[in-house]
């Protein structure tokens, strides 16, 4: 889960950590009277859940009045990445002489929450991961010490030389931990982070993404979040007990378990087909649950082809098979199904899907090829 | 042999008054796994299928001299539930609970770490050694007793591996879950020295997925220390980027941890990675016969 720019530099200001004045803006008028508010120069930055917004345009600095109107009226209304902007945020105009990268995440490997520093801040962080990988520190927070003095002190010694600065930066340093902590973030960003001509700290930019998992303990971040319109169905789907996820094809999955829909989607794929979407819809032979999944893949125009791929395990295949047999006769599917069972009692539940008329299949390949081939056939007509 | 589970093991289960919980202490005690008690705070003195309940870990180790306790707590409470655990001296905690943020799992390694307590999931189907102990929710009717270590971040992908296996005749020593989230407990190094050095396992399969760093580690760690065949399936090869793929650890994200990336790693290292699950037996025939 993501937020803004905006909404992530309201945090630091909660927790003292210095941020540009800045002020959010839907219209262009507004841009305007924020820009004569603030004082030139100012830049004009596109709020959008998405990277890459410098590159497609969406942030511009403006030296005159009419140039935050013209680079507002450009930017709200702008495509990136498919998202449309519907706000700005004009922020102040602020002259620096140095900038750095610091930013807090969750590492894998050590289990634990790690710190990252670089003094290449101001270009995106992951090509400097990519090309020059050394450039990145890298220093690991024990769970039990939090982030101490001495290691706030150490980072910032890896950024500044001089003395005040290194106070202000591990003085703010441990301030990110402290918002890392308190709101299940996965990710806190500062980049840039830079020097004022004043000699002070500021933090230009701002990014933070949440644990979803967490979530049921962090209201605040949940009432601000703004999900995006396949996050809404991705949403609403979890409401339903399915995981669900659009995806470009045509071909309709509809599997039990997280891996073994991936590895459908990947055996589709493999045979030169493309999966609608990924879906799993847990481990029960609910009629109910059958029937939302449905519906949800036949929402989809694009889907011509539903492919039905159930591992009978703890739930065997024919409490699957009559789940699906139930779930069938109360929704028209008009488009082609293709269902492959296998595990547990799968015999007996071949048997009952196919007393029910319904194609069935035995295998993941024999399931992805005869998928593949329906689609073709559709398409030919 | 077999590695972290077998008939010595002796098994409460935390959380086995609520409806996964009852249902999986039925489930693993039918199959043969040594159930020795359940823990449900408030609820000791009670029985759930002539198991007793106790109200706390501590009493129900002094009572029973549990060694290994399974977690079916909702996931706001499963970290405290794997504390406990650890505190009253348990030596390996299977996390079953889906949903724990990770900051808790975080929290909880240092503990684990000091106590010498082994831990598998959180967010994961548990382990089986089959013929021996059930310790999780797989279903124990699709394993064959035999020599394939297998160790797998997905569930149902993992029984369609074994179905796979047993259908061609090749037994498990042990088949572990390790979870689908991105800080677990043990992991694919850990498994594979365990698996190394069990003397039943005679081949090793290594399931994986998207997201994290995982898989090349693992690869690395074959190169220089697992003498024992390997071969790896990973899934997840046409998802897209910054999705999680149901599993909260299954992410693409900023172009790393693709699938793509995995098998290079694997692949470089001589473990052949299969493109379907259908071709992991005739791999791992092929190389036992080397």
């Amino acid at each position: 889960m993501k937020i803004h720019e905006y909404q992530a530099k309201e945090i630091f200001s909660r927790y003292s950590i210095p941020v540009t004045r800045e002020e959010l803006c839907f219209t262009v008028e507004e841009v305007s009277s924020a820009t004569q508010k603030l004082g030139l120069p100012v830049v004009v930055k596109a709020q959008v859940l998405a990277g890459g917004r410098g590159k497609a345009g969406g942030v511009k600095l403006a030296k005159s009045l009419d140039e935050a109107t013209t680079a507002a009226t450009a930017i709200l209304g702008m495509d990136i990445k498919g998202y449309t902007v519907e706000k700005v945020l004009v922020a102040e105009g602020v002259r620096f002489n140095n900038e750095v990268y610091v930013g807090l995440t969750i590492d894998r490997k050590s289990k634990s929450v790690i710190f990252m520093a670089s003094r290449e801040g101001g270009v995106e962080i992951e090509e400097v991961a990519k090309e020059n990988p050394d450039a990145i520190l890298k220093f690991p927070i024990d769970p039990d010490l939090g982030m101490t003095p001495f290691l706030a002190r150490k980072i910032a010694f890896s950024l500044f030389t001089e003395f005040s600065l290194v106070k202000q930066a591990a003085d703010m340093f441990q301030k990110l931990y402290r918002i890392f902590m308190d709101t299940d973030a996965s990710l806190v960003e500062i980049n840039p982070l830079v020097i004022t001509d004043e000699g002070n700290l500021l933090a230009l930019d701002g990014k933070m993404n949440f644990d979803d998992n967490a979530l049921f303990r962090q209201s605040a971040i949940e009432a601000i979040m703004e999900p995006d319109e396949d996050e809404k169905v991705e949403l609403d789907a979890k409401s339903k007990g399915l995981t669900f996820i659009r995806l470009d094809g045509s071909i309709g999955c509809m599997v039990n378990g997280a891996g073994l829909a991936m590895a459908t989607m990947d055996m589709i794929k493999l045979y030169g087909g493309e999966p609608a979407n990924f879906l799993d819809i847990g481990g029960s032979s609910s009629p109910k649950k059958v029937i939302d999944a449905m519906n949800l893949i036949l929402s989809d125009p694009k889907v011509k082809v539903v492919m039905i791929n159930i591992f009978g395990g703890i739930t065997r295949c024919d409490d699957v098979a009559r789940g699906l047999v139930a779930a069938l006769e109360q929704i028209k599917v008009e488009i082609p199904i293709v269902i492959r069972l296998a595990g547990t009692n799968s015999k007996e539940g071949l048997e009952i899907l196919k007393q029910a008329q319904l194609p069935v299949v035995e295998t993941m390949t024999q399931a992805a090829q005869k998928a593949i081939t329906l689609c073709e056939t559709i398409s030919h007509l | 042999m077999s590695i972290l589970v077998n008939k010595n093991t002796k098994l409460i289960v935390q959380g086995i008054t609520g409806r996964d919980g009852s249902f999986h202490a039925s489930k693993m005690k039918a199959y043969g796994t040594n159930v020795v008690g359940g823990v449900s705070p408030g609820k000791g003195g009670q029985e759930v299928d002539g198991i007793p309940v106790f109200n706390t870990v501590s009493d129900a180790v002094k009572a029973t001299g549990a060694d290994t306790s399974i977690i079916f707590v909702p996931a706001p409470l499963a970290a405290d539930a794997i504390l406990e655990a650890s505190e009253a001296g348990v030596s390996l905690v299977i996390s079953i609970s889906e949903g724990v943020p990770t900051l808790d799992m975080i929290k909880v390694t240092p503990y684990l770490k000091k106590n010498g307590t082994k831990l598998i999931g959180s967010n994961c189907p548990g382990l089986i050694t089959p013929g021996e102990a059930l310790v999780g929710i797989l279903p124990g009717n699709i394993f064959l007793k035999g020599g394939v270590g297998l160790m797998s971040r997905s569930g149902t992908l993992t029984y369609e591996m074994v179905h796979q296996l047993t259908t061609n005749g090749l037994g498990q020593s042990t088949c572990v879950g390790i979870g689908g989230d991105p800080v677990a407990g043990l992991y694919f190094q850990e498994l594979l020295q365990m698996f190394q050095d069990d003397p039943e396992t005679e081949a090793i399969v290594l399931i994986g997925e998207i997201g994290g760093d995982a898989e090349e580690q693992a690869a690395q760690y074959i190169k220089e220390n697992v003498t024992k065949p390997v071969v790896a399936f990973i899934a997840g090869q046409s998802a897209p980027e910054g999705k999680r793929m149901g599993h909260a650890g299954a992410i693409i994200s900023s172009g790393t941890g693709t699938a793509e990336e995995k098998i290079a790693a694997f692949e470089a290292v001589g473990v052949p990675v299969a493109r379907r699950p259908e071709e992991i037996p005739a791999l791992l025939i092929k190389m036992l016969k080397k």
